[in-house]
């Protein structure tokens, strides 16, 4: 039991041992100093002037921005439904792609497709290593498919959809179908990382009773798999339209269409009781989603 | 059992519908149908300029085999630590706000007035957009990383005290009673009786939140906020595709690497 002796030479408890004390003192320490030094470059980069009249300013954009141009709600239908279009359907496209993605990604239904044997002599000793110890396999029995389901679920999962939003303005050029292939590309990682996740966690007896019948295995997964992660599913689903919903809002900064570009407009012609209307008009949407989606998660669970 | 077993003898078995009720199943069908109809009919798509930008998506898939880090280095470099500052700096400050407000709107804990105090913050800061944040607080302080430091940090406070809040609501009533029984004052008893219990989630999710913060920061940019996404935006603008490609590779190194540090201490402390 750690203790220490105080003043009056009286052992008392104490949570920590000596070494537990000094160690928590010391990674304190270090994140006080990270902490002082990144501190010090945002202050460089700060005109504190700015910071501390930044009340007033404030105050000012405030009663310019209210009270909002109300009339100016009934130009913005459009807006709103390509908005809803590009999350709906975004999700949609998504979904198709990241169940067979999340099919190839999970350990017990991924396809045992090993590596050919030329291009796996290829690989060098030293990662050949590496591989063995971290998934107990040899280079020549690791399977090819479940990497390339991870690289894709990873690559599109660690950008962010605005980034998509702006390579793909320059692909297809500016507009919402933009927006659109940014979300269902972000979706893709998203949805399929959750998917191949629950997938993982199916009960197998289920899956081995199925066998038993002398189902084929496209059976197997109908009968077996999928009514146990269709619940999952239908949550991720969900879940995910309505982080779209709240993102395809705002892609329209980057010219990826929806009510993003109205913003964007009216922020660069500082029409400031049009920019409250329109944040006005994302807060409700954003509660909208967020209430049907968990409405609709209450149901399924 | 109210269904007789000879009345499915003979007949081959059928997997039952997903939604039983054939009214809400056929009308729930139409209305997706007629939905889609009008959503793809109102999708304008100039194929001729998709037609057009292939060949800058061919370019921007070669740049990934050819990065090019060198030619804009130092802006890349600043970039990137700037990003990271602001990860840290708002990771930090964040938790540190977070922690009393989750504290507020844990209803087991807290009194119901401070309850609903901290339940409406929680509320506004995730209802909105961090990106819409960004842009308000870039009109209010102006250009420069401290916008973006703001706003990632008042983003932090709706994520992190709704999920330690809900974490502090779950927890053990016994242990932390048992504290109190000693005659521990309230600070005491927050320390010793919740901590304890809600401390591994706390240490996962603020590393989690730290993950998410990075990439977010690494948007902020394109509004001013500071970061490497105002390199990534001037290089996309000038369509220098190899530049575009090292800067997403170094975020996506950044992020795996936080992903795995993040399940490597969350596996340790759970």
């Amino acid at each position: 039991m750690p203790s220490k002796i105080n003043a009056k030479n009286v052992k008392t408890w104490q949570v920590r041992d000596r070494n537990g004390q000094l160690l928590r003192w010391a990674l304190w320490m270090g994140a006080a100093i990270i902490f002082y030094i990144s501190w010090m470059k945002i202050s460089d980069q700060t005109t504190w002037y700015f910071f501390f009249d930044a009340p007033r300013i404030a105050a000012d954009i405030g009663g310019r921005a209210f009270p909002p141009r109300w009339e100016y709600v009934f130009s913005l239908g459009k807006p709103i439904w390509d908005t809803f279009n590009i999350a709906t359907l975004g999700t949609m496209i998504a979904l198709t792609i990241a169940v067979p993605v999340a099919f190839l990604a999970a350990r017990n239904t991924s396809p045992k497709l090993p590596l050919p044997r030329v291009i796996a002599a290829l690989i060098p000793g030293f990662i050949r290593k590496f591989i063995l110890i971290n998934t107990g396999e040899d280079v020549y029995s690791v399977g090819v498919v479940r990497p390339l389901a991870l690289l894709i679920i990873v690559s599109t999962r660690s950008i962010n959809s605005l980034i998509w939003a702006l390579l793909l303005v320059s692909i297809v050029g500016p507009g919402v179908f933009a927006g659109l292939l940014a979300i269902s590309i972000r979706s893709i990682g998203f949805c399929a990382k959750l998917l191949y996740e629950a997938i993982e966690e199916i009960n197998e007896n289920q899956v081995e009773a199925i066998k038993a019948t002398g189902a084929s295995g496209w059976q197997v997964m109908i009968f077996g798999i999928v009514p146990q992660i269709l619940p999952a599913f239908a949550g991720i689903a969900v879940f995910r339209w309505d982080i779209n919903i709240r993102e395809s809002t705002v892609l329209g900064l980057v010219g990826a269409g929806g009510i993003g570009l109205q913003l964007q407009g009216s922020l660069n012609t500082l029409a400031w009781p049009q920019v409250s209307l329109i944040l006005g008009v994302i807060l409700v949407a954003v509660i909208i989603g967020e209430f049907i989606s968990a409405k609709v998660r209450a149901a399924i669970i | 059992m109210s269904v007789a077993i000879e009345d499915y003898v003979g007949k081959r078995w059928r997997k039952p519908h997903f939604i039983s009720n054939p009214i809400l199943r056929w009308s729930l069908i139409i209305i997706t149908i007629i939905y889609l109809i009008l959503a793809i009919g109102s999708l304008e798509v100039r194929w001729e300029r998709v037609y057009l930008g292939l060949e800058r998506g061919w370019r921007f898939i070669v740049g990934f085999s050819q990065p090019d880090f060198t030619s804009r280095w130092s802006d890349i470099y600043e970039g990137m630590v700037e990003s990271v500052i602001i990860t840290v700096t708002s990771t930090i400050v964040g938790i540190a706000i977070s922690i009393p407000v989750a504290l507020g709107a844990a209803s087991n804990i807290a009194p119901l007035p401070v309850y609903l105090v901290c339940r409406t913050i929680i509320s506004v800061s995730r209802a909105l957009n961090e990106i819409i944040v960004a842009i308000l607080l870039v009109a209010i302080f102006g250009f420069g990383p401290l916008a973006g430091f703001l706003t990632l940090s008042f983003a932090t406070i709706g994520f992190l005290a709704k999920l330690l809040a809900e974490d502090i609501e779950d927890m053990n009533k016994s242990q932390a009673e048992a504290v109190r029984s000693t005659g521990a004052s309230w600070l005491q008893w927050v320390n010793f009786g919740v901590q304890p219990q809600v401390m591994p989630r706390l240490i996962g999710l603020s590393i989690y939140r730290l993950d998410i913060n990075f990439r977010e920061s690494a948007v902020l940019g394109l509004v001013g906020a500071g970061g490497i996404g105002a390199t990534l935006n001037t290089a996309f603008d000038r369509y220098e595709f190899d530049t575009v490609a090292a800067i997403l590779i170094m975020i996506i190194a950044t992020v795996m690497v936080l992903e795995f540090l993040s399940g490597f201490i969350r596996a340790k402390v759970q």
